[in-house]
């Protein structure tokens, strides 16, 4: 019998919205506690900032250049690498239960397997995983959650908020007490939210498997990511009149500008509702028009979210204790990518490199039984190291098509085992508007390539120090005082920057 | 009106004569369409079933067969606007070019429909070039 793995994935959760990574409007106790008794990562990055690119990076162990999933809407061939695969070939029971979004969700034809298991069942194995049981943000649509839902409580499928308007567009409405966009009074109750669901599923696969199994169970909460509805029963948790603005978020319009027009001009343009890039973003909202109280409402329901993933995670832990399993239970925590939630006057996610979107809260709390200590990891680490820490625990040597590494034990691992740097990649193409970006983050800086596209000639881009300026609001990448550390950068990145596949994977779908 | 294009094509190693029988045929689009698995058409009526099992009316708006090209619109109040073009180009050489274009407002449903329509060029070409690559 072998180490155990819980592996918890949320959906845009920002580093900061932990307590222990200093957050302060969110209480997350259970994932704290995993912290302190095990390793938490200071400088996690996604290799994508958009969900299925990142996805694909953690059951790959690629980067997306690698496995091809280079925005969303590009689908992740069903015979992709899968450590899930791995793992299962080694003699692991295997279960995905919640969000996966490897395959589009948008899917008029029914064309992606993802689409068709809670209607069709699953007959083999799929990639990797013996048992998947899927979520998204709502309760319409064909996974299982929602079928779920409408089979035993049709009357809430309306209850939360339509995550896409009548031109199927993501939606800009407005709601909650502050006319927030995506932020919404959902009545239902909490027990029947996706994620109690995700939870009361996991537990339900757990309690079936023989008391001596080896399991590989991904979690995959699909909150805190928009919209915004937690239950309304909770939102009584935080006041957001009470919650303090985000350090990124400069209450003076002017000011706030001012950082904005240090950057390439995509960040104003779409800041001033001229241009939006992505899908990922409400084509009619326009950032500029958001308000400080409306920030504060969106931050106090992520947190509501976040404290109810936090809950549901301890009765997670609760089940595997009773399994009388838990000193043989590695558990991961961590998310695809973060929120803008305020910085910069913006919300959401799109072509934008920063701290905002890119450092992920990462918890690694190995199995007791290992009795290995407590360490806090200063060293960039990315989600590609994710599908070889899961071969490590489970005794497997990381095959070769694998491109991260097992992530370190302590900063002296890290060391010694060369983790110098984290690569992010961007690239889209969304009705003639394309915006491709090449970031390395090391020593301290995050350095940012632009290549040509819709609004940039190829001479772009973006460098901070994160030590000096850790908002990352003065781009220094035509200062002339650190020219040299920038062509350094640069060439570090080109090294080490995988080739992207060609031709690229065609969209098949919006997301 | 927000319109979106998608426009995808495939190159197939058969005459376009050929080619248009398969296209042309209106009641055969889910013979090579992959998540369409009905078809029923009456007069310049089609209705098609998706892979979900929902129904769609469609609209036969151009059905040319010396130009060889196939034209339709979903009938639907989602879509502000849809148009569907597949065009069969002669290459002179025996083989053929397919061309299928998806116009539509709301500007999404293109891209969520166009990629279906890549993936039926795809079928397309498995089906007429059964033999294709087993040299």
């Amino acid at each position: 019998m072998g180490r155990k793995i819980l592996f918890i994935t949320t959906d845009q959760q920002r580093y900061d919205t932990l307590g222990c990574n200093g957050g302060t409007v969110a209480r997350t106790p259970v994932i704290d506690g995993l912290a302190a008794g095990g390793r938490r990562y200071e400088r996690a990055h996604p290799q994508s900032v958009v969900c299925m690119p990142s996805r694909s990076t953690i059951i790959t162990g690629q980067h997306p250049s690698t496995h091809g999933v280079w925005m969303n809407g590009v689908a992740l061939p069903a015979d992709a690498p899968s450590v899930a695969e791995v793992l299962r070939e080694a003699g692991y029971r295997t279960a995905l239960i919640g969000k996966p979004h490897f395959e589009p969700f948008l899917d008029p034809f029914a064309r992606f397997a993802e689409n068709r298991f809670a209607r069709e069942g699953m007959p083999v194995p799929h990639r990797g995983f013996e048992h998947f049981e899927a979520a998204t943000h709502g309760g319409q649509g064909f996974l299982h959650y929602a079928r779920w839902l409408a089979a035993n409580h049709p009357e809430a499928v309306g209850m939360f908020y339509p995550v896409l308007d009548m031109a199927l567009e993501v939606n800009a409405m407005g709601g909650g007490q502050t006319g927030a966009p995506q932020a919404w009074d959902n009545a239902i109750p909490k027990e029947w939210y996706h994620t109690d669901w995700v939870a009361d599923r996991t537990i339900a696969w757990l309690d079936s498997l023989d008391a001596d199994d080896d399991w590989f169970c991904w979690m995959s909460f699909p909150d805190p990511h928009h919209p915004w509805d937690p239950p309304r029963s909770e939102i009584g948790r935080i006041d957001w009149r009470d919650v303090p603005l985000p350090a990124g978020y400069q209450e003076d319009g002017a000011a706030r500008e001012a950082v904005l027009d240090g950057k390439p001009r995509h960040w104003r343009a779409w800041y001033d509702g001229r241009l939006v890039s992505n899908y990922e973003a409400p084509l009619n909202w326009v950032p500029a028009q958001m308000t400080a109280d409306q920030v504060r409402e969106v931050n106090a329901l992520n947190a509501v979210e976040c404290e109810l993933i936090d809950e549901a995670l301890g009765r997670v832990m609760a089940a595997i204790a009773a399994r009388r399993w838990d000193d043989d239970v590695d558990v991961i925590f961590t998310t695809d990518h973060g929120e803008f939630q305020g910085d910069f006057g913006l919300l959401f996610k799109g072509p934008y490199h920063v701290d905002s979107l890119m450092r992920l809260p990462l918890i690694w709390r190995p199995a007791p039984s290992t009795a290995a200590g407590p360490a806090t990891i200063t060293r960039p680490v990315g989600l590609v190291d994710l599908a070889p820490t899961f071969c490590t625990i489970a005794g497997l040597s990381a095959p070769e098509w694998m491109e991260g590494h097992s992530l370190p034990v302590d900063d002296g691992d890290a060391d010694a085992r060369g983790f110098e740097r984290v690569l992010t990649e961007w690239d889209s193409a969304l009705f003639g508007v394309d915006v491709h970006l090449r970031t390395i983050t090391r020593d301290g800086w995050v350095c940012t390539a632009y290549l040509p596209g819709y609004s940039h000639d190829g001479t772009e881009g973006e460098l901070y120090s994160l030590v000096d300026d850790p908002l990352q609001q003065v781009n220094r990448w035509d200062d002339p005082a650190v020219a040299s550390l920038k062509s350094d950068l640069l060439a570090d990145l080109w090294d080490h920057q995988p080739v992207q596949q060609r031709p690229l994977r065609r969209i098949e779908s919006p997301v | 009106m927000t319109l979106g294009t998608v426009r995808h094509h495939v190159r197939i190693a058969r005459p376009a004569n050929e080619v248009w029988a398969r296209v042309g045929d209106a009641a055969a689009l889910h013979t090579w369409f992959p998540g369409i698995t009905d078809c029923h058409v009456e007069g310049t009526s089609r209705t098609i079933t998706l892979g979900t099992g929902m129904q769609m009316p469609e609209e036969i708006i151009t059905h040319d067969h010396l130009l060889r090209r196939f034209q339709y619109r979903i009938a639907t109040p989602i879509f502000q606007f849809h148009r569907g073009t597949i065009d069969v180009l002669d290459m002179g050489d025996g083989t053929s070019v397919v061309v299928y274009t998806t116009e539509a407002d709301p500007r999404t449903m293109a891209l969520a429909i166009g990629g279906g329509t890549a993936g039926a060029l795809d079928e397309l070409k498995r089906q007429l070039e059964p033999n294709e690559g087993a040299a």
